[in-house]
């Protein structure tokens, strides 16, 4: 049996934990000391043998793209952590910020004096006006505590340290799109290669990781690469948080070693609300293909959920019981895509807009089966065709949900309109005397 | 983006001297944050709304000024992104996230019944300035579903009764405190000069984490499971027999 891991949640239920002195209280910062006696090369080494993958989706490992800065380029090298968490489903980033920032900056140490950066930008959404304050107060006690700054810790080593506030568009949370929003443009996605460790910011080399994977560095140089692979699977090494969301008794956030199963966590997290039953999820935001009650005991690691069809991406599985209409569940994410897409390329561009078109009239009962055959079609000429992962994304789940639940597309133009009351969905629908108001 | 596509409201093309007076120091000091000026474009977007409650002709005409762009620059940059207000709204802006997970857990309730109490549709005022009603997208809260946003603070669990409290209560001017935020709101243009990276001193205020943030953690502590300990790891985990531990 798997057992839930607590590690950067470790400190959450302590009322001070987004302090400088809570977090140092529970051993925070030791992790940088051993990092500044230590030659960078070696702290890149360790993370690669510690095997940690990006989380903030693709799952690349990150010490490999720490190493890919060129060593003969003069250019100063940057450090961009993505903070910009939207993928619908998608809710780690968040509540590590608000109740351990410290662990996420110290992460920022560690990784700018490991790839010899002396500047790092933490590109954070612009809706979540708290976790701004937070990390940015964050940030002034590491500057006052001498963490940051000049001379870190009295190493020699310089960082220099700002919180970028975003201003609402999902794209952004694309590395490249991230890289041209923080250079004051539009954010849209630039041809790679040149990959950002040759041309990233201001065509400087550049990293740039998410929240939590730079925040689980300090554990790896703390605990060592054994500590790390002791957790999780060969190939998928390590911990992550597994965000339960949707129609599961107990959602939240659980910190487990990857290649836990949903079958597990679903018995920590008390099953799914009472009386009612799993009906679909995502096993790593809306851009990954759906999973199905068959897929209970896939293990949640990179491998196994590639191999079964979806990907694991943020882990965030967003639970869906047997009252959920699917239909109409992708066709809002695909309403998303569709505000989302930065129109750059037309495959996107294009086709989410279509696409809304033809779900709003399955949705009405309006369709026909021509329409599933449309949307097939377009997805067919979406996957693959965009610069980046959001054209990709828009196709998971129109072409998952169509494979697993065609009869219900054709149930709606069969029976003139939606087959679901969709109060029941929702988290007042099963209280006896209602509470909910209008529905 | 389509809500963004609006024209932007015709009005004064400069601001008065007074304000560029002010407001040029604070847009040094954001300039001066960054290796390349450019870079400040986005948090003087902020700073501009934090001024006027939206982004008018006259604050892109700052932020051109202040970073030697053209207006066709700036204009480009203002209208991707959804959080720069096109036109003057209401010192609250409440925004219902109705992307999937939260519109089938009751945010489509939520965002129908809140429009029908207020009479307003997407994008639109209350008439007393008070209340901008709008729909959202994920905004990372998806364990607390349905969620409602209010100046970008959460509030979580929402039903249609709370929601509409909550809104009747922002224009009464009662107390009214986000469920994992600040211990009260600020109003739009102060949060606004929050996002352009002014700090209020309000970042210890409010719950470190509860509820759904802490449903793993608090089981682990009941059970007993913790992180392997480093100094007493398992020769090799594939010969231990199921265990992490």
């Amino acid at each position: 049996m798997t057992t839930l891991t607590p590690i950067l949640s470790e400190n959450w239920d302590r009322t001070d934990s987004y302090t400088l002195d809570g977090y140092r209280e529970t051993g925070g910062y030791q992790a940088l000391r051993k990092a500044l006696d230590t030659d960078p090369d070696a702290i890149v080494d360790q993370v690669k043998q510690a095997g940690l993958r990006g989380r903030g989706g693709a799952g690349f490992p990150t010490g490999m793209k720490w190493g890919f800065l060129p060593d003969d380029n003069p250019k100063p090298r940057y450090l961009v952590v993505n903070a910009d968490e939207s993928e619908p489903g998608t809710c780690k980033d968040v509540p590590l910020m608000l109740a351990n920032p410290h662990v996420l900056l110290e992460g920022v140490a560690i990784a700018a004096y490991a790839i010899r950066s002396h500047q790092a930008f933490i590109y954070v959404r612009g809706e979540v006006l708290h976790v701004v304050r937070r990390l940015r107060q964050a940030v002034a006690e590491a500057y006052e505590a001498g963490i940051f700054g000049n001379d870190v810790l009295g190493s020699g080593f310089d960082l220099e340290v700002v919180v970028h506030a975003g201003a609402g568009a999902y794209i952004c949370g694309e590395e490249t799109a991230l890289l041209d929003s923080l250079e004051g443009y539009r954010g849209q996605p630039r041809l790679k290669p040149p990959f950002p460790a040759v041309a990233g910011l201001y065509a400087s080399p550049t990293v740039v990781n998410n929240v939590e994977s730079i925040a689980s560095v300090p554990g790896i140089v703390a605990n060592g690469t054994e500590w790390f692979t002791a957790m999780g699977t060969e190939k998928s090494a390590g911990f992550g948080f597994f965000s339960l969301s949707g129609h599961v008794a107990r959602p939240g956030q659980y910190e487990a070693p990857l290649g836990i199963t949903l079958r597990e966590l679903l018995d920590m997290a008390g099953g799914m609300r009472p009386g009612h039953e799993l009906k679909f999820w995502t096993p790593g935001g809306s851009s990954t293909p759906i999973f199905t009650d068959e897929h209970l005991d896939t293990p949640l690691d990179f491998e196994s959920v590639g191999q079964a069809g979806s990907m694991l991406g943020t882990r965030a599985l967003q639970l869906f019981d047997e009252t959920t209409c699917v239909v109409r569940a992708v066709g809002r994410w695909i309403a998303f895509y569709a505000h989302e897409s930065c129109g750059k390329c037309t495959p996107c561009r294009e086709g989410n807009y279509w696409m809304v078109q033809v779900l709003d009239r399955l949705e009405r009962g309006e369709g026909t089966e021509a329409d599933i055959d449309k949307l097939l079609d377009i997805c067919d000429n979406l996957l693959g065709r965009a610069f980046c992962a959001l054209g990709d994304g828009a196709a998971s789940p129109v072409m998952s949900s169509i494979k697993y639940f065609r009869q219900e597309y054709v149930d709606h133009y069969e029976q003139g309109g939606c087959p679901f009351d969709h109060s029941r969905s929702t988290l007042w629908g099963d209280r006896v005397t209602t509470t909910g108001g209008n529905q | 983006m389509s809500e963004n596509e609006i024209t932007p409201e015709s009005g004064p093309d400069r601001f008065p001297d007074e304000a560029v007076t002010r407001l040029e120091p604070d847009a040094k000091e954001i300039i001066a944050r960054y290796p390349r000026a450019r870079s400040a474009l986005l948090p003087l977007l902020h700073l501009v709304q934090a001024e006027e409650g939206h982004v008018s002709q006259a604050g892109m005409a700052f932020c051109a000024d202040q970073l030697d762009l053209t207006m066709a620059e700036v204009n480009a940059v203002a209208t991707f992104y959804t959080m720069y207000r096109r036109r003057p709204g209401g010192d609250y802006q409440v925004g219902v996230c109705t992307n999937t997970l939260c519109a089938v857990m009751g945010g489509d309730e939520i965002y129908s019944s809140l429009k029908e109490h207020l009479d307003l549709d997407n994008g639109e005022t209350t008439e007393d300035g008070k209340v901008t009603l709008e729909h959202v997208e994920c905004n990372a809260a998806c364990d607390f579903a349905p969620v409602v946003m209010v100046n970008w603070e959460f509030f979580d669990h929402q039903t249609p009764d709370t929601a509409r409290e909550l809104v009747d209560g922002l224009r009464l001017g009662e107390d009214v405190v986000p469920t994992r935020g600040a211990e009260s709101l600020c109003t739009w243009q102060e949060a606004s000069r929050v996002l352009a990276g002014f700090d209020d001193g309000r970042g210890g205020e409010g719950v470190q984490a509860k509820g759904p943030s802490l449903a793993g953690l608090k089981l682990a502590r009941e059970r007993g499971w913790t992180a392997p300990d480093p100094n007493d790891l398992p020769s090799r985990p594939s010969e231990e027999e199921g265990g992490q531990q």
